[in-house]
């Protein structure tokens, strides 16, 4: 069943991805198309299997706790695209 | 080891060797790969970024110790890095719009590894953007060419550091493979690409794509070079919490013309539908080899699970992307939309200038797939199939001690030819997900040619099985002739 428009709508805002009105349209029918091919997996009975998160037999792994340099704060703000003093700046969160 | 070849084709123990007996420098060594990347890159295009000057400097410090002390295999040897392993200092663009500028504050712990070893870096390869893709068509800079007909494409996602090795631009190069990005472009462009084990390489400071998935290999131009390389960059970092805790044995051990008495299973599944002639033709005379040389070879292998693995990578694989790629904002570093009024409009503008169309596309997807009320059918379903194939491989390696299928159905296909289809160029990695799913270690080496263009054989292993694949791919590898042939650009 092809994704509704509204749906496509949707994801792009859960996703945080801003979409033209052109982008909706291609993404909605692609997606649609590659949603199809997954309807193979309906075929296969997974009726009290596991799900595998992981492949490798590893659980809980802790570093120990000790003390460590982290990286300098000079070089973390290195890369903000806006910056205030010591601060990341970012748009107003509200109004 | 061939003489009449020019420095920048060597393999690294052919370099090494010469290295050692002070027969060239490594300053000659890296001023000849320079001067090839000069000559064809701009045929090519495999590199984002080139590391001239620093290149120089690694390589006067690598003849400055070599004249104090004998050095490891990969000291002063010129290599090149896919450019979403970060390096500090230089940047990491993952070839991608949102980190054109982004310039890492450490290093990879491989780009570490190597940097230790002696490494000599050359530069920066370019790859599908964040390495979705099959053909580096997604790159948003530009597409690189197969240096073996430039009207096709490498492969991808590593298609940069794959092209570049097969032209001599690196004497090896390092990849990451989420779903056949090393050996699908290394099948593409005659070279050998390996996949290790999930948690045999550290990926701390590879930039993630599918955390599950993922894995860093070596590309080099022959398998004893990829045992050198593994040599350097396998074993347990506390910085990566699915890095294995093991210790590598030495790889090149492996290393023997000896298959006596190996089984190998062939299995059916990986001849699809619409596979070509040639690649079949190609596939029946490497294991007819392998025979030849001792092994034991079942050709009636069936994996039956093996058809659900296309669709259960589609599903985990953006799903776990979707949640990866949730760090580009526009805040701490990368590309940022400074045009909108609230902190929401500037995240939503920064992603939809800052991506490009595929790694949108599988955001998407991922999203769909993770959200409420479809994450049951999606992607829960497919981490329990994920389980099926997994222990269908583990009882085939009960019976097997490899796997021996095509790396890819086809050769290079021509640029353009599956841009407009999605689905098409995810089929490009058929053969080379399940290895992905389950975890395991597989290797792609080359296997002749169909039309003047390389075709690969992948072999695969289990857990931890590197050295089983390279002791297949190396007595393979010395009985035929293939790994003397350069492209020809």
């Amino acid at each position: 069943m092809p994704l509704k428009r509204e749906e496509v709508e949707h994801i792009a805002r859960l996703a945080r991805v801003g979409m033209t009105e052109e982008d909706l349209e291609i993404f909605g029918g692609q997606l649609s198309h590659i949603l199809e091919q997954f309807n193979v997996l309906r075929e296969v009975d997974t009726e009290d299997v596991l799900p595998t998160s992981h492949t490798v037999d590893l659980s809980s792994v802790f570093r120990d706790d000790e003390e460590r340099p982290s990286l300098p704060q000079e070089d973390t703000l290195a890369n903000a695209p806006r910056r205030d003093d010591d601060f990341f700046r970012v748009k107003p969160v509200l109004g | 080891m061939n003489a009449s070849q020019p420095l920048h084709a060597l393999t690294i123990h052919d370099a090494s060797e010469l290295l050692v007996r002070r027969e060239i420098s490594s300053v000659e060594l890296t001023e000849a790969v320079l001067a090839r990347i000069e000559g064809v890159d701009e045929k090519v295009k495999a590199f984002v970024t080139v590391t001239g000057d620093r290149a120089m400097e690694e390589a006067r410090a690598s003849d400055e110790r070599r004249a104090a002390r004998r050095l490891g295999p990969l000291d002063g040897v010129p290599m090149m890095l896919k450019d979403n392993l970060c390096t500090n200092g230089i940047r990491t663009t993952c070839s991608s719009k949102m980190l054109e500028n982004f310039v890492p504050p450490y290093d990879a712990h491989v780009t570490e590894r190597l940097r230790e070893s002696g490494a000599v870096m050359v530069g920066k390869g370019n790859l599908d953007e964040f390495a979705m893709g099959s053909s580096t068509e997604n790159s948003a800079y530009f597409t690189t060419r197969n240096p073996w007909d430039l009207g096709r494409v490498p492969g991808g996602s590593s298609g940069g550091a794959t092209a570049a090795v097969s032209a001599g631009e690196a004497m090896y190069s390092l990849g990451s493979d989420t779903g056949g990005s090393i050996r699908q472009p290394a099948s593409f462009c005659g070279v050998v690409g390996l996949k290790p084990t999930y948690g045999a390489v550290s990926r701390y400071g590879l930039v993630a794509f599918g955390s599950s998935l993922d894995q860093i290999g070596p590309i080099t131009k022959d398998v004893t070079d990829s045992a050198l390389v593994m040599n350097v960059i396998a074993g347990h970092d506390a910085r990566d919490s699915t890095s294995v805790p093991f210790e590598p044995p030495d790889y090149a051990k492996a290393l023997v013309p000896d298959i006596k008495g190996i089984r190998i299973g062939v299995p059916k599944e990986y001849f699809v539908e619409g596979m070509g002639e040639d690649v079949i033709d190609v596939m029946e005379r490497a294991v007819s080899k392998l025979e030849e040389l001792g092994a034991e070879v079942d050709r009636d292998v069936s994996l039956p699970h093996t058809k659900y693995a296309l669709a259960v990578y589609y599903i985990i694989a953006p799903s776990e992307a979707s949640a990866n790629l949730a760090r580009y904002d526009g805040v701490k570093y990368g590309y940022s939309a400074q045009d909108a009024g609230s902190m929401w409009e500037a995240m939503e503008k920064t992603r939809q200038h800052g991506f490009g169309p595929e790694v949108k596309r599988r955001i998407m997807l991922g999203t769909y797939a993770l959200s409420s009320g479809y994450y049951d059918a999606y992607y829960l379903k497919a981490q329990k199939v994920r389980t099926l194939i997994r222990r269908e491989f583990e009882e085939a390696f009960e019976r097997y001690d490899a796997l021996v299928a095509p790396t890819c159905p086809t050769p290079a296909f021509e640029l353009g030819a599956k841009t407009d289809d999605p689905v098409q160029m995810y089929l490009s990695d058929i053969c080379t997900i399940p290895a992905n799913i389950a975890g395991i270690p597989a290797i792609s080496v080359p296997a002749g040619f169909s039309f003047g263009l390389p075709v690969g054989m992948q072999i695969m292993a289990k857990a931890f099985g590197e050295p089983t694949l390279l002791r297949l791919a190396y007595a393979y590898e010395q009985s035929m002739g293939w790994r003397h042939l350069r492209a020809p650009v």
